[in-house]
């Protein structure tokens, strides 16, 4: 029964990590580490169900809320790259390199 | 061989000061200073006067073999302490006798000399370092005053060390003393490994316990220090050179004391690693005829006056050590020669300073000449000393070389013939450095002006002249000297008798005056060139040095210097090649491997998901299994 | 219980602290000399107060630091420790004092230099009195860092390869030996890091045998022996000269000192299995480098390569089992600090005056500067050890104790006097005899600050060159006991003499 849904979390964190791969702009590459996230609350979720106990709900709740501080730090630094930059392509910040 | 007892207080208790002066006395004057420059000379002379006046008191004492306990050295290995005993005693009145008028002597050589302060402060080191060579009750101290000693002729061969040929000397000197003391060390080991102890009084006493293997090892190994400060072959070549140093030092060190140490190491450990007929006694007189004869004949082709008396010095240790090796019968003889030696070898090298102080130190015996009327002190005093060491009947040289001659005969016909030749080139030699030196015509440059030195350098002339005459005579007839040191180093079976004019004394007195005719002929009333001829082949192989430095050259310093760049070249690109190498080699991999950090966030990502899939993966098929 | 150790490095440790805030150079050198003669003079007094007829450890201090781990803050001395913490207190001032104006020109600032000075005095006096192998492991580290950063930051051209290659070889070592240390203490069970705990514990010889290397390569790279020794000449040649002389002189010693206190008396057994390899390289190092000095061309190259031949009698002497050869180590150890310190010193003097360390630059110092030359020359006399100045008792007692033993690798290591008389005198005379050359002509001699550095290294060398026992006597204590623990008997002498009759 939870089945379906464990299909559509691997689905979306397959979909998020493609974009993680193949996009460049930061922002999508951003949206795309949410999703994987988020495809793995939704497994989390659905495993506490599927046990009948609250421990993957918790965690759940911990990944939201690391996922939030995240956004608010990744979100600032795409930013502040984009206006120094004028450029949010994930390629133009390679400066961290050998 | 009397039994050591220990003693304390009285005179023989304050012997130590006999070395304390000379020691107190060059301390002052080293860290003194130029504060000390007025009167540094008679401080300088006043320290050994003071041990000469030490020694002699010990010497009005009551003979016997006493142990004067100073102080504890090496916690259980070896403390400090003087043996006052004939022999000791004996060595200790030539060193500081004879060291006292060469210091008088030269307040007039080195007057003009502005470091002539720092001069006398070397000297009195040495006079206590000698000192404390010949009294120390055990072999480490010995050794202590053994180093001290080679510090002090070190020093003086180099007092003038702004010559660098003085300088290299010098380091010469050193460095050929130290391969004997590295003998002279492995030697002491053995001694300790064998008796636990270093004392004199142990170690003889026990030594007949001892297997021979290990007694002729010790014997040796002694043997080869000895042979390093006396100038014995195969360590002779440093003596020659070690004529740079000022002449008084030549007087003294190296020729009166310094290089008759090697004969008071055997003389004094005779009775237990050189005993009579013994394997190394036997080497003992080998060397000791190998050396007379080597000596004798660097000496006849020498221009150098200075280089000519040291070769004659050599030749004459070399009758020490011959006397040496043959047992109690030859101490006396030894100790004998070694003490006129003192005298008239002093006498002939103060002398021949006295020349060159006369002559601009010129040491160039075909630039001298006709010098007799001119310098009649230092003329009458040369020539007695000549005729000292030439063993003219009577005089000093007489009856002690002819003691040694005798008993080599004794011992072995050979060796006895050998030191018979010795004495007849040492005729030739001596006579031709006499006639260069004093008779012929004038050969001297122009602005040269010879004239008689100052009375303080002559006064010392004359007294040791006079030892030069009667000493010989006064210790040899009925045996003075050979029942004094009994006690000391043994007596032989039944004491020697002298004749005057056995076969052999007479033999060799042919044979002396044959030199003498043919350095006449040839030197005295022939004319002498100012520059050297080329000579023969023979001629040219004594003014080598026999080829010593030669040899030593291509089998030691060539080698020695190729080692030395091979192993300088091993270290930088070998040793440290390899560990330079390793760190560029990690250095030059991970430069490498840094070019996977790429910058590029996707590439990142890409090789963590791919990480992660082979994970996943791994773990499943390991799971599966 | 009491204090003395903990205050010996207390007083520098504070010191360096205090130093370092200090804004005048000048006030900033005076409170360093006026601290290192502080603790000298308490070192002294603790001295005095040592009973070399008392317990093996004396002072004994001891607190938990970890008690998790059995991890003590344990310090203590034996002779031998008391004699090395003696060195290092004399030779501190006397570096300080000769460092005046070495650090003008580093690159940080002159008060850094003697505050690095001072906790490098604590840490020295750390590793030495440290009973806790832990304790020993850390100051045994951190005794790197103020020395890196004296070579990195004040050395001459090459410093900063000099100063890394110093640091990584040294780390190396270090990280061999603490996995020793961790596997000792693992193995042992105790839960203790003490050192009296950890003796005699490790009967498994494959075990001995594992740890025993552990604490020997590091200790053979610290002192150093041949194979790993040539961050020295480097190092030493690219040291301020003060430096110099607290890396060759007290830094190096905590090799041979572990090699005596730690790798023999913990595993005993190891160290005898060990022995002809050990023997074999002290031999080898005694003769390269020698040899190798005499190839050298730097003087302060040339006093490295001395030290490594020293250092080869010492491991010789540590490694021969006998008292009388182990007890010489351990003076070597001393004096040679003092004969080294006075090399590098007046190598140092006489190289800021030249600008050059280039032995071809230099020739007829003795003329223009006697008192310079006649120093160096004494100096360099106690390098080869002449007689009368303190290392030649030490040398001798060393090869005369090796030699009851090991007679042959002895004779051939005894052979160095040779090569050592023309190292020393080759130098001498290249730099100071012959006429003076260019350059040298305007050398000045020694200053009043100059002489006071080195004559109190003279007047030690002289004074424990004629009268020893003082030292040996303290030594003796130490080495006794260490004799007891590793359970080694002198051989006796083949006629023995019933009485010593002097």
């Amino acid at each position: 029964m939870t089945t379906h849904y464990l299909v559509l979390s691997a689905l979306l964190f397959a979909i998020g990590g493609v974009g993680v791969l193949v996009r460049r702009n930061a922002i999508v590459v951003f949206m795309c580490v949410e999703l994987m996230l988020n495809a793995c609350n939704l497994a989390f979720v659905t495993f506490a169900r599927q046990h009948g106990n609250l421990d993957g709900q918790v965690i759940a709740f911990f990944v939201m809320i690391v996922a939030a501080a995240e956004v608010v730090v990744g979100l600032a630094i795409i930013v502040t790259i984009f206006r120094t930059r004028r450029s949010a392509s994930v390629d133009d910040a390679n400066l961290l390199k050998y | 061989m009397e039994p050591i007892v220990e003693h304390s207080g009285g005179v023989i208790g304050a012997s130590w000061l006999m070395i304390a002066f000379p020691l107190a006395s060059a301390a002052i004057l080293l860290l003194g200073g130029r504060r000390t420059n007025a009167w540094g000379h008679l401080l300088g002379v006043f320290a050994p006067v003071a041990s000469f006046v030490v020694a002699v008191m010990c010497f009005l004492q009551p003979s016997g073999r006493y142990d004067v306990g100073l102080y504890d050295f090496i916690p259980g290995v070896a403390k400090v302490g003087l043996l006052i005993d004939p022999l000791s005693i004996t060595f200790a009145l030539l060193i500081t006798g004879v060291g006292s008028l060469i210091h008088i002597y030269s307040i007039g050589y080195m007057a003009h000399d502005p470091e002539r302060r720092r001069f006398f402060a070397y000297l009195n080191l040495f006079v206590a370092a000698m000192l404390l060579l010949v009294l120390a009750d055990n072999y480490l101290v010995l050794f202590l005053g053994w180093e001290g000693v080679g510090l002090a002729s070190y020093l003086l061969i180099g007092f003038w060390q702004f010559k660098p040929t003085a300088a290299t000397a010098a380091k010469k000197a050193f460095v050929v003393n130290r391969v004997g003391d590295f003998g002279f060390l492995v030697g002491l080991f053995t001694i300790f490994a064998t008796f636990g102890t270093f004392a004199f009084g142990p170690v003889f006493d026990n030594a007949a316990k001892a297997s021979n293997g290990t007694l002729t090892a010790i014997g040796i190994m002694l043997l080869i220090g000895a042979c390093g400060k006396s100038a014995q072959l195969p360590l002779q070549s440093w003596l020659l050179d070690a004529m740079e140093g000022p002449t008084p030092v030549s007087a003294l060190i190296h020729a009166a004391t310094m290089v008759t140490a090697g004969v008071y190491l055997v003389v004094r450990s005779g009775a237990a690693f050189f005993p009579e007929g013994a394997t190394a006694s036997l080497i003992v007189t080998i060397v000791g005829v190998a050396t007379l004869l080597a000596g004798a004949i660097i000496g006849t082709a020498k221009d150098d006056i200075k280089k000519a008396l040291a070769g004659s010095t050599m030749s004459q240790i070399g009758y020490m050590m011959l006397a040496a090796g043959l047992g109690p019968a030859g101490y006396a003889f030894a100790i004998a020669h070694l003490l006129t030696h003192g005298f008239f070898k002093a006498d002939l090298f103060l002398g021949a300073g006295s020349v060159m102080h006369a002559m601009k130190d010129e040491v160039n015996m075909r630039r001298y000449g006709a010098l007799r009327a001119l310098m009649p002190v230092t003329f009458i005093t040369f020539f007695i000393g000549y005729l000292a060491i030439i063993g003219f009947p009577l005089l000093s040289g007489y009856f002690t070389k002819d003691g040694i001659i005798e008993t080599a005969m004794d011992s072995n016909a050979i060796l006895g013939w050998l030191a018979v030749i010795g004495a007849g080139i040492t005729g030739f030699y001596m006579s031709r450095v006499v006639f260069m030196t004093f008779f012929g015509s004038k050969r001297w440059a122009d602005d040269v002006h010879p004239h008689e030195s100052p009375s303080v350098m002559t006064w010392p002339l004359i007294i040791l002249s006079i030892g030069s005459i009667f000493l010989g005579g006064y210790l040899i007839l009925s045996n003075r000297l050979m029942v004094y040191l009994g006690p000391a180093v043994g007596l032989p079976e039944a004491l020697p008798q002298f004749h005057p004019f056995s076969p052999t004394g007479l033999a060799t007195l042919a044979l002396v005056a044959l030199g003498a005719a043919i350095a006449w002929v040839r030197y005295g009333s022939a004319e002498v060139p100012q520059v050297a001829p080329r000579g023969s082949f023979l001629t040219t192989f004594a003014r080598r040095d026999l080829y010593g430095d030669a040899l030593n050259e291509a089998l030691l310093m060539r080698p020695g210097q190729w080692l030395t760049r091979l192993a300088v070249w091993f270290d930088n690109k070998g040793v440290d090649g390899v560990v330079n190498g390793l760190a560029a080699g990690i250095g030059g991999s991970s430069g490498r491997l840094r070019r996977i950090q790429t910058g590029f966030v996707r590439s990142y990502a890409l090789s963590i998901f791919v990480g992660a899939a082979v994970l996943v993966g791994a773990w499943y098929v390991v799971g599966n299994l | 219980m009491n204090y003395w150790l903990s205050l010996l490095m207390a007083v520098p440790a504070v010191g360096a602290a205090g130093v370092a805030f200090i804004r005048r150079d000048r006030t900033a050198k005076v409170a360093t000399l006026v601290i290192s003669l502080v603790t000298l003079a308490l070192t002294v007094a603790m001295t005095v107060q040592f009973s070399p007829h008392g317990d093996t450890f004396q002072f004994q201090e001891k607190y938990d630091w970890i008690p998790a781990l059995g991890i003590h803050w344990a310090v203590g001395v034996d002779g031998i420790a008391l004699v090395l913490i003696l060195l290092s207190a004399i030779l501190v001032p006397i570096v300080v004092l000769a460092s005046w104006w070495d650090a003008e020109e580093g690159k940080r600032s002159v008060r850094t230099y003697f505050a690095l000075l001072l906790a490098l005095e604590a840490m020295m006096i750390g590793v030495f009195a440290a009973t806790d192998v832990f304790l020993f492991y850390v100051f045994f580290e951190a005794m790197l860092i103020p020395m890196y950063f004296m070579i990195g930051s004040y050395g001459g051209a090459q410093r900063s390869y000099a100063a890394v290659k110093f640091l990584l070889y040294s780390l190396f070592g270090g990280l061999l030996m603490l996995v020793a240390v961790i596997a000792l203490y693992s193995l042992a069970g105790k839960n203790s890091f003490l050192f009296t705990d950890l003796i005699g514990v490790i009967k498994e010889p494959g075990a001995q045998r594992w740890l025993f290397l552990g604490f020997f390569i590091a200790f053979a790279i610290k002192a150093p022996l041949v194979p790993f020794h040539t961050w020295l000449p480097d190092a030493a040649a690219q040291a301020p000269a003060g430096a110099a002389v607290l890396l060759v002189g007290v830094l190096d010693k905590v090799g041979t000192f572990g090699m005596l206190r730690f790798c023999l008396e913990l595993f005993p057994e190891a160290s005898r299995w060990a022995t002809p390899v050990v023997i074999a390289l002290s031999v080898i190092g005694i003769i390269y480098g020698a040899i190798l000095a005499i190839g050298q061309t730097d003087i302060k190259r040339l006093i490295a390569y001395t030290s490594i031949s020293h250092f080869g009698f010492i491991s010789l002497g540590v490694f021969a089992l006998t008292s009388q050869a182990q007890t010489g180590a351990t003076l070597y150890m001393v004096n040679h600090g003092f004969s080294t310190g006075a090399l590098f010193l007046i190598a140092g003097m006489l190289i800021s005056r030249r600008g050059s360390q280039y032995i071809a630059d230099f020739g007829g110092v003795q003329k223009v500067a006697p008192i310079l030359a006649g120093t160096f020359l004494i100096a360099g006399l106690s390098g080869l050890s002449m007689p009368g100045l303190s290392p030649f008792v030490s040398e001798f007692m060393v090869v005369n104790g090796s030699f009851q033993r090991y007679a042959v690798p002895t004779i051939i290591a005894t052979s160095a006097v040779v090569l050592a008389a023309v190292y020393i005198l080759w130098m001498y005379q290249r730099t100071m005899n012959g006429p003076t050359v260019e350059g040298v002509r305007e050398l000045t001699d020694l200053n009043v600050r100059e002489k006071w550095v080195v004559g109190p290294l003279i007047a030690l060398l002289l004074v424990f060159g004629f009268y020893p026992k003082p030292l040996i006597d303290v030594i003796t204590h130490g080495v006794n006991e260490a004799q007891i623990s590793i359970q080694y008997t002198n051989p006796a002498p083949a006629v023995p003499v019933a009485k010593e009759g002097s």
